[in-house]
């Protein structure tokens, strides 16, 4: 009896030993608010709440196996993902379905799949380890090489086009640049070529892309097209005042004038209904998120797990400034759900690896200093 | 660079670089937060308007019109209730199919969807606009039974004007009709657009569109909540409309239609006041026309017709008809040179048929003249020569100032159209008034012989038979004049309080009694032994009269022949008359164009009207002309 008790508390104790429990409390939260608003905002239509839980049961299914991963195994990852990330991006190229106009998904069998989504695991993955790899001898080249291996795939998803993805794949792999050690003087001078070149880069964009960077700048040049999906999200955030007009009761989302409204719009949702008091909350609980990633980052054995760690966490924050940006009408709309909030189990799927990367590099450290 | 690798050095960067990005962190998320302040406390309201704006939709609950009523309470114009067919275009999946499919069931004809199309531009998308109107019970039996087919039609019940009469006393009643651009500038310069959100009917003429504003009632407001797709989800609020106000007027129906079936197939107009309070009691002009064709948007061919037609029956002769007084112009003359002065009653001349001033010759229609002529005996045989004498003694201004004061020449601000608009003045010679007429400075000056024909009614005179009616009314009433208005009372539908129209005078000229008399009993003396005799044979009240007739056919030194003459160019026939001459009910002016003399076409409807009016006797349908009265005016 006792050694069955026993057992079993030493089995449950195994089964939750590479949780981080401040991470997993915070995604939790957020989920939380996150569950309650697509609850709102398929109220009367959809009804997507269910799914989407089921969508993060599985996701943290995945995380809880990919946590128990120790980093060493997570290196032996990178170069396979990556290739089979490019080998599929190329696919689409090749087979890829056209939905509204981007090639974008990739037709296996009875299941679509998007390739891009793994990059945003297999770029900071592959960055990581190869800075790992030559730890001991960094030079310039070094820098040059891991920018190539970021711009291919990056080019590949821009061209889709998906702008978001490739912005945050991009993001990822930059983050992992710098805190690599990317000297500032090389920084400052990107920046400055990037500022230069801007105009250049405006002429690779394409019409709707360049469109929504219009219409950002005033929404109200084309109230009915492209300027309509901002200004009736910035109205329903703006008309939720202080404290918000109160749980389903958002007048913006349940008529109907907030588009993708449980999707890449799920924060005007749940801002008209929660209000300032609200956004504060939710951007109390992402810091919290980026603050524990950062500790995580911050503690890590090994320069793999530094880079991996810093580079998921400044991309948890990317997505969130993105999203929460373009949705309140300081960013162009480009396509990128709000972390843990939005609709969608792919993204919640890549999402949860990240989480699981952080808690395998915090939960396997003490293993590592061993 | 040369560098080894110093792990403890590495850790450090790193860190500093970790640090680095937590600041770029809270720096976005601080401009984040800045900018959810800015848009949910300072810019909350604006944003709040915009998203209320954006769920909420009016919805206007157009009032029931105003009912006309005559004097006595009949309807002269009401709303009836019939189904129409009505499509919702938000909630159907294509208008065009929708339409083809209810054609198969319904009789739709191409008019009804031209009106639809129409309709359909202006409306807002979540209201329902009507396909057909006035279904039958068969038509709407067989709809319900597949409404199931038709997601977004429904029958629905709208109010319809009517005019129960048809085309009696249509120039009063008025119509209305579809708003057109000039009618919404209307009702925009009268700030009233607000108070028109889903009507689209307005009074186009007469009482219907002078009283628009108290017929119209004030328009209730639906608040319904929409989606973005337009679709009305639920009512919030609703506030009801108030009906608009119920007119009851002056006029008297049964006389009105006496008297439209007096004047038979003849052309004319006729105008009767009660001159005690210048309320209207009939006012025709014929022919008139079905103002029920109007309410649903005529068609082009009754338009056609009805606007094209020689005889002009659009035309309200009553009031914008302009016609020389002729002879019934004598009584005004005398009155006005007792007044100044320039006659006594008994002062007479001696008449040889004619009057030369210069080197012109005045003649009168009695050959040889009437003899000596007294101021009586001058209006009951209707003397020329005597008002020939008159007119050259007053001179123009006097007459002018006199006639002036009598209201002819000007509107008399009948309630009927908008503003003055549906009224003539007619003319009203003055020397300043041929000054403004005539561009040329030799047709502006006045001629002392143009005075001369003044005198009988006749050169540049033109009244119309309202502002005759008025004055004849006046006199009846011993110089206390009234405005002469169709509105008895407007009946509020709020409170059942009754808004009294016209309840005083508008002016007493303060005419010597015995003055009033003289014309009076010369008056009566036309109906007694002069030119209205015939027509007032046995008339068992005393009734106060005055043939006249009016030149459309210049004679040029020739005999005028009534026989010879072609129908169009007979004279005008006038009569004027108040009864009972002693204690006057009704006065009236009656107008026949081409009616010859007035005592032949004129004198026997006012006898009809006067009789029915004083006596309720029924005439049966058009007045005789008397073949008689035209020898005995020759005799004049």
């Amino acid at each position: 009896m006792i050694d069955i008790v026993g057992t079993l508390r030493r089995g449950g104790r195994e089964l939750i030993a590479h949780i981080d429990f401040p991470l997993l409390l915070i995604t939790l939260a957020i989920m939380g608010v996150g569950l309650a608003t697509v609850n709102s905002a398929t109220w009367d239509s959809s009804h997507r709440m269910v799914s989407q839980a089921g969508n993060m049961g599985i996701a943290m299914v995945v995380m809880w196996f990919v946590s128990r991963l120790p980093p060493q195994k997570l290196m032996n990852f990178a170069i396979p993902l990556y290739v089979i990330g490019l080998v599929l991006l190329a696919c689409v190229f090749l087979f890829g379905i056209k939905v509204n106009g981007a090639r974008r998904w990739l037709p296996l069998g009875f299941v679509r799949i998007q390739p891009a989504e793994i990059m945003k695991i297999a770029m900071p993955l592959m960055l990581a380890w190869y800075f790992h790899k030559y730890e001991a001898v960094l030079k310039m080249k070094h820098y040059a090489i891991a920018s190539l291996l970021l711009l291919v795939p990056f080019a590949m998803i821009a061209k889709q086009p998906d702008l978001g993805t490739a912005l945050l794949v991009g993001a990822v792999g930059f983050y992992v640049i710098f805190f690599a050690g990317l000297p500032w003087k090389v920084i400052i001078g990107l920046i400055v070529a990037g500022a230069a070149a801007a105009p250049l880069l405006w002429h690779a964009l394409h019409d709707y892309q360049q469109k929504r960077i219009l219409t950002l700048i005033d929404p109200t040049t084309d109230p009915l097209g492209t300027g309509y999906h901002i200004i009736q999200s910035i109205i329903a955030i703006g008309s939720g005042g202080s404290f918000g007009k109160g749980y389903l009761n958002g007048t913006q989302t349940h008529l109907e004038f907030i588009p993708e409204k449980h999707t890449d719009f799920i924060f005007a949702v749940y801002s008209e209904e929660w209000g300032l008091l609200g956004n504060a909350l939710l951007l109390f609980l992402y810091t919290l998120l980026i603050g524990r990633g950062l500790m995580i980052a911050s503690g890590a054995p090994t320069l793999f797990s530094r880079l991996l760690a810093g580079a998921i966490t400044l991309g948890f924050f990317t997505y969130a400034f993105i999203n929460m940006g373009m949705v309140s009408g300081i960013l162009p709309v480009v396509g990128v759900p709000l972390p843990f909030m939005s609709y969608g189990g792919t993204a919640l799927v890549t999402l949860f690896v990240g989480i699981g990367v952080l808690m395998s590099i915090q939960t396997h450290r003490m293993l590592v200093k061993k | 660079m040369v560098h080894f690798t110093n792990p403890e050095a590495d850790v450090d960067r790193f860190r500093f670089r970790l640090g680095v990005a937590a600041i770029c962190v809270l720096l976005a998320f601080g401009i984040l937060f800045g900018r959810f302040f800015w848009l949910q406390i300072i810019q909350h309201d604006f944003y709040l308007t915009r998203a209320e704006d954006n769920r909420i939709a009016l919805i206007p609950i157009v009032p029931n019109r105003g009912v006309i009523t005559d004097r006595n309470g009949v309807v002269m114009a009401h709303n009836y209730s019939a189904f129409t067919l009505e499509i919702t275009p938000s909630q159907t999946a294509s208008v065009e199919e929708t339409i083809d499919a209810l054609a198969e069931l319904i009789d739709i004809q191409a008019k009804d969807r031209k009106r639809f199309k129409r309709l359909l531009d202006e409306a807002k998308n979540f209201e329902s606009i009507p396909i057909r109107t006035r279904l039958t019970d068969t038509e709407v039996a067989k709809f319900a039974a597949h409404r199931y087919r038709f997601p977004g039609v429904e029958v629905k019940a709208r109010l319809f004007r009517q005019y129960p009469l048809g085309t009696i006393a249509s120039h009063a009643v008025g119509y209305i009709g579809r708003i057109t651009d000039r009618d919404l500038k209307w009702i925009e310069d009268s700030e009233k657009q607000g108070n028109y959100k889903g009507t689209d009917h307005v009074g186009k003429t007469g009482l219907e569109q002078h009283y628009e504003f108290e017929l119209h009632g004030e328009t209730g407001y639906e608040e319904v909540e929409i989606d973005s797709g337009g679709r009305a989800l639920r009512s919030l609020k609703r506030i009801p409309p108030v009906p608009g106000n119920n007119l009851t007027l002056t006029l008297d129906a049964k006389l009105q239609e006496i008297t439209e079936q007096a004047f038979g197939d003849r052309k004319g107009a006729l105008v009767a006041i009660d001159p005690t309070t210048g309320g209207i009691l009939a006012l025709v002009s014929t022919p008139t026309y079905d103002p029920n064709l109007f309410v649903d948007g005529i068609t082009p061919d009754n338009w056609k017709e009805l606007n094209e037609h020689p005889s002009r029956p659009m035309v309200n002769r009553a009031i914008n008809g302009a016609y020389p007084p002729g002879s019934t112009f004598k009584p005004f003359m005398a009155l006005a040179a007792l007044e100044m002065g320039k006659r006594t009653p008994h002062q007479a001349i001696s008449d040889p048929g004619f009057f030369t001033f210069g080197n012109h010759t005045f003649r009168d229609d009695k050959k040889g003249g009437h003899g000596m002529v007294d101021m009586y005996k001058s209006i009951v045989e209707s003397c020329d020569t005597y008002y020939y004498v008159l007119a050259n003694d007053m001179g123009i201004d006097n007459i002018s100032r006199f006639m002036g004061s009598l209201g002819l020449g000007q509107r008399t601000g009948v309630d009927l159209g908008k503003d003055d608009s549906g009224e003539s003045k007619g003319v009203l010679p003055s020397p300043e008034w041929k000054k403004q007429r005539f561009k040329k400075q030799e047709q502006q000056k006045w001629y002392a012989g143009e005075t001369i024909s003044i005198g009988i009614g006749q050169g540049y005179n033109a009244y119309t038979p309202i502002q005759l009616a008025q004055a004849t009314a006046t006199i009846a009433n011993n110089g206390v004049m009234f405005r002469p208005h169709l509105v008895r009372h407007i009946i509020e539908t709020g409170t059942g309080e009754k808004r009294q129209v016209e309840p005083k005078p508008i002016r007493d000229l303060q005419w010597k009694q015995s003055n009033i008399d003289v014309i009076r009993r010369a008056m009566v003396g036309v109906n007694k032994e002069g030119t209205g005799a015939r027509a007032f044979a046995g008339a068992p009240y005393e009734a106060a009269g005055k043939t006249g007739t009016a030149q459309v056919y210049s004679l040029k030194g020739g005999q005028y022949k009534e026989s010879s003459t072609r129908k169009d160019l007979r004279d005008h026939a006038l009569f004027i008359a108040y009864a009972p001459a002693d204690k006057p009910k009704i006065a009236l002016a009656v107008l026949v164009e081409n009616g010859g003399f007035g005592a032949q076409s004129a004198a026997p409807i006012a006898r009809m009207v006067i009789d029915y009016y004083l006596l309720g006797k029924l005439p049966g349908g058009a007045a005789p002309e008397d073949s008689a009265a035209v020898e005995e005016e020759h005799e004049e």
